[in-house]
């Protein structure tokens, strides 16, 4: 893992915004995320209403984490997809790189048609996040870099 | 299209951007310029039956809603964890940007290690909750070298992460002294905190212990 950060500039964050709407409305999904592997939620579109996300987010990256632990001990990489159908709500998973693409859908769709959208935006998102690696800034500095002792007992008061 | 290293977006506090902060322990503190929200990992680890589990769920129960989100407890129907526990707390505001802090538990029986493995991915800070009681010494040790270990398998150094070590069931009679404990278990001079998690003493002094140091690396950049 190189030691830089990556950053997704404003124009990067309404593209992949804009990806997820379009791939909500193709699909006729209700709701469609992207979350790091690690549980971080980075975008979501969609009929969110009091769905608690942050929990969500965390709930995938488990999930996804859980089942490439038992792909490994059979010899696979990992398992790219993964697809949960409940009675009315269904929820889709596709691994795309260090991120899940998360969509969640009901009986307006199928999980065949959330599958194919998933995997034709999967490649877009990924050639997106290609370039935005690629173009990693090295000269970055944390913006709580400036932090001081104080700000942080604030906290704690 | 493609970006390139000296484009004139430069991230600035009013601009929309993530910046997924990598460094070379490959620690991931999400900063999101958008909601000005900071993002940390802290996980709670131990062996069976310590108290990681009670320390979130004094943390959940003595803060206020709108400052936390759910308590998600993956755990057995005898309320052993089986996957992790996991809750969202927001301690405030630094530099106008939310601290929010993800707190995970790992499963601390033995048989479970793969999960404990997969929960470290992507830590920021790591509380080691000992149990106190002479019985559970030996599991103190195993469970210890067990978390040095994980770290290593994710490229992470113990020696390095922020750390804080909790000697829990300060309060039940069979207890080691701590300043015996601390012999045994300190590590790198990290802070030791003495609690009783049922009753919360040294809940929240453990959490600000490691949120200082999680804070301070941010800091360094």
């Amino acid at each position: 893992m190189p030691d830089t950060p990556i950053l997704l500039r404003e124009q990067h964050y309404h593209q992949i915004k804009a990806v997820l709407a379009r791939l909500r409305m193709d699909a006729s999904a209700k709701a469609v995320f992207l979350v790091d592997k690690d549980g971080q939620e980075i975008a979501s579109q969609g009929e969110l209403g009091n769905l608690d996300t942050t929990s969500l987010a965390s709930l995938a990256a488990g999930n996804v984490a859980a089942t490439g632990g038992m792909a490994q001990l059979i010899g696979e990489k990992e398992f790219p997809t993964l697809s949960h159908e409940g009675d009315r709500e269904s929820i889709h998973i596709s691994v795309v790189g260090r991120l899940l693409l998360v969509v969640l859908f009901d009986d307006r769709s199928s999980l065949g048609l959330v599958k194919l959208r998933s995997k034709q935006v999967s490649q877009q998102l990924s050639r997106m996040f290609d370039e935005i690696t690629e173009a990693n800034s090295d000269d970055l500095e944390s913006p709580f870099a400036g932090i001081t002792d104080e700000d942080i007992d604030s906290l704690f008061n | 299209m493609t970006l390139n290293r000296h484009s004139p977006e430069l991230p600035t506090r009013t601009s929309i951007a993530y910046l997924i902060k990598t460094n070379d322990q490959q620690a991931m503190t999400f900063i999101n310029y958008a909601s000005r929200e900071i993002n940390c990992k802290i996980v709670y680890y131990g062996p069976g039956l310590c108290g990681k589990t009670t320390n979130l769920q004094y943390i959940f129960d003595s803060t206020a809603p709108q400052a936390r989100g759910k308590l998600i407890s993956l755990a057995t129907e005898t309320d052993r964890t089986l996957f992790f526990d996991f809750m969202p707390l927001e301690l405030g505001t630094v530099r106008g940007f939310k601290t929010r802090f993800h707190l995970y538990t790992v499963p601390g029986q033995v048989f479970y290690d793969a999960s404990r493995k997969l929960i470290l991915k992507g830590v920021d800070g790591v509380v080691f909750v000992a149990d106190s009681q002479e019985e559970r010494m030996d599991a103190n040790v195993e469970s210890l070298y067990n978390l040095e270990e994980n770290l290593a398998a994710q490229n992470y150094d113990l020696m390095k992460i922020p750390y804080v070590l909790q000697l829990n069931k300060r309060d039940l009679p069979n207890i080691i002294p701590a300043s015996e404990l601390t012999a045994e278990l300190q590590r790198k001079g990290e802070p030791v905190v003495e609690a009783v998690a049922s009753s919360g003493t040294g809940v929240f002094d453990t959490l600000k212990a490691v949120a200082k140091q999680v804070l301070t690396e941010l800091r360094k950049g």
